[in-house]
């Protein structure tokens, strides 16, 4: 019997049944939808997490926690709870093994997004990801006390453009207190490229003015009487006396717990150092139980998917016993029969699996924009992770499997089913 | 060469899961050409009887052999390719592919068996025309030939099952009860072409039906209670 033969009864068989075929193949890309995309999300989830600094090999603060001395200064999530002063910053500048030094100023913030004061080597030495430097999409690096360069998602959603003026507000919650700088505007002059990281969701000025925005300020409100006009600053010192916190680049990795002592017994004031990395997976020790209830969900969803695969080919059974012993009786044999089944099993499968790999892909497309500016989730199309590739190889074979289980069954029967109908 | 088509001997058959007989013949055949009315009440074993010839089922005990081969001697592939290759089928009810249309069904055969094939190129010089010839020979009007099964009414159905039976001549044709979904007039109608159809093949035809009213139209008549010696008052289930 020729296989052309035998391929086009499973066409025209599988194009008999449309309905319920379109049915399995809807439940198996809907698995896959679910399968991918809640695993999708948890890498992306990590990924985006732990990319968020790299490249920097201490983080200095006011002595803390390390995780909360991590929280404010590389995710700008609550607040520091003592400054550093500026001579410490020179001093650390000066330690044997130090290369460089990008002191933080934080503490205000812009419609709810972080403002950071820092100098131009922020843009030189910081990196994210697998060392990545930050690029910039439109525009150019702050050179006037009152430009601001604003990260990828508060451009998108804010829908600012180069050139726009914006105001800082003192703290940094999203709705402003009343206290704000409003006498003294920014001007956009840059926007960074996405990074999937919190540099996205701040606003960079110089550390200058960040200083001069608080010149009339005092312990947190203006200083009564004391107005000092945008353009009086620009002549004055702007030397900022404290920041939050600092980076700190070491020239080899090799002199990292020299350089930290170093930091950690400084007799000028309190300091502490942590390793970013070190701080990153303490960090996610707490936050990580989200990334574990997402694995469960996966297998939750991976372990329904496969049963609602089942139950979709097996209830389709009942429909196929007629026509397998006439099959049968017009002298099909067991190979042809699996052979039948394998074919629309397998094109089944395969068909419900990129439909639903390509309705992932256009999701993240059309949504992955909503879902970075609504809820910070980065989703990048990319390929698949090597669990991915498990996860969809496990559903190709079980899918398959699914649809051979069911034919050795009607095989046995399917030739008593024709002389003796139960149906 | 023997003029014997199906033989069988001492058999002795059960269900599974019980220990009384359901089938015990000690002796039946079939010639060549023949064609047997086969009778009895419902649940009698008429169905299982037809199951054991066509050996779709095996007998615990004794044989059965189409064309002097054991069915029990041939492996389970073997004995499928056996049965195609000798055998054809009309059911009680759902009998062709709805998906495919008249002349597709009966080419059906033709594709799982060689011997078939080789037949019916024989006999009409393609597959194609065999299956023409035979819906022909059905009373079946070319106009309906292209047309889906599931377009074709119950009559028009049974008798593309038969020609499809019926191509490339097999030596023995099974028919389980075909005609009780039919009218008395189809019915009539059914049996005459099928009846100068297996003729015309030199074919032998097995046909089981309650209605007594045609049995003498066949050569030979059986009733199932009076070869079966088993004692039995169970229903296959």
């Amino acid at each position: 019997m020729s296989k052309l033969f035998l391929i086009q009864l499973a066409w025209r068989s599988a194009w008999n049944r449309r309905f319920t075929l379109a049915l399995t193949i809807c439940s198996i890309a809907l698995s896959t939808f679910m399968l991918l995309g809640v695993e999708r999300v948890r890498t992306d989830l990590r990924s985006s997490f732990s990319s968020a600094v790299s490249g920097t090999d201490l983080v200095v603060g006011a002595r803390t926690g390390s995780v909360p001395l991590l929280l404010y200064s590389v995710f700008h999530v609550g607040a520091a709870t003592n400054n550093i002063r500026w001579a410490s910053v020179e001093a650390i500048k000066h330690l044997r093994g130090v290369a460089w030094v990008v002191p933080l100023s934080l503490g205000d913030s812009h419609r709810g997004f972080a403002v950071l004061g820092t100098t131009q080597d922020y843009f030189e030495h910081f990196r994210y990801g697998e060392q990545q430097p930050l690029q910039l999409r439109e525009g150019q690096r702050f050179s006037k006390l009152y430009d601001a360069v604003i990260g990828a998602e508060v451009a998108d959603r804010l829908g600012y453009q180069l050139g726009e003026r914006i105001t800082l507000a003192h703290g940094t919650g999203e709705v402003s207190l009343g206290a704000d700088h409003s006498d003294k505007p920014f001007t956009v002059v840059g926007m960074l490229a996405r990074t999937g990281t919190p540099v996205d969701r701040t606003v960079h000025i110089s550390l200058e003015a960040m200083e001069a925005i608080h010149v009339d300020w005092m312990a947190g409100a203006p200083f009564p009487g004391m107005q000092i006009n945008a353009e009086e600053t620009q002549k004055m010192n702007l030397q900022p006396k404290s920041v939050t916190a600092a980076m700190v680049g070491l020239h080899s990795r090799a002199a990292v717990f020299s350089v930290q002592r170093q930091i950690n017994n400084f007799t000028e004031e309190p300091l502490m150092s942590i390793l970013p990395g070190v701080a990153l997976d303490e960090l996610w020790d707490v936050v990580g139980v989200g990334e574990k209830a997402l694995l469960l969900m996966s297998s939750l969803v991976a372990l329904v998917s496969m049963a609602g695969l089942m139950s979709v080919v097996l209830a389709g059974l009942n429909e196929r016993r007629r026509e397998l012993a006439i099959l049968r009786a017009v002298g099909a044999s067991l190979q042809h029969v699996l052979l039948l089944l394998a074919l629309e099993g397998a094109l089944l499968t395969l068909t419900g699996v990129i439909l639903g790999i390509t309705t992932l892909a256009g999701c993240v497309l059309v949504l992955g924009p909503w879902l970075q500016s609504s809820l910070g989730l980065t989703l990048v199309l990319v390929e698949p992770t090597a669990m991915q590739g498990i996860l969809l190889a496990t559903l190709l074979v079980t899918g398959w499997l699914a649809s051979l289980l069911p034919g050795w069954r009607a095989y046995r029967l399917s030739l008593a089913d024709g002389l003796s109908p139960r149906i | 060469m023997t003029s014997r088509l199906l033989e069988l001997q001492d058999l002795l058959f059960a269900w599974p899961g019980t220990r009384q007989n359901y089938l015990a013949i000690s002796e039946f055949h079939l010639n060549r050409g023949e064609t047997l009315f086969l009778h009895g009440p419902s649940g009698c074993g008429k169905s299982t009887l037809l199951s054991l010839l066509a050996g779709v089922l095996l007998p615990h005990t004794g044989d059965v052999s189409l064309l002097g081969i054991p069915w029990k001697a041939l492996p389970a592939t073997e004995r499928d390719r056996y049965r195609v290759d000798h055998l054809g089928y009309i059911f009680q009810q759902f009998n062709l592919l709805t998906y495919l249309t008249a002349l597709d069904n009966v080419l059906l055969p033709c594709h799982f068996s060689t011997r078939r094939r080789e037949a019916a190129k024989h006999h009409a010089g393609s597959a194609r025309k065999a299956a023409e010839y035979w819906l022909q020979g059905m009373g079946l009007d070319e106009s309906i030939w292209q047309r889906p099964a599931h377009k074709l009414s119950v009559g028009q159905q049974q008798r593309v099952a038969a020609a499809r039976a019926l191509i490339g001549q097999p030596d023995l044709v099974i028919a389980d009860e075909p005609t009780s979904a039919l009218d008395e007039d189809s019915r009539a109608v059914f049996l005459d072409l099928l009846l100068s159809s297996c003729a015309a093949a030199d074919t032998a035809l097995v046909f089981v039906s309650h209605d007594h009213r045609i049995a003498s139209r066949f050569s030979r008549q059986i009733s199932l209670p009076s070869i079966n010696q088993a004692l039995h008052n169970e229903v296959p289930g």
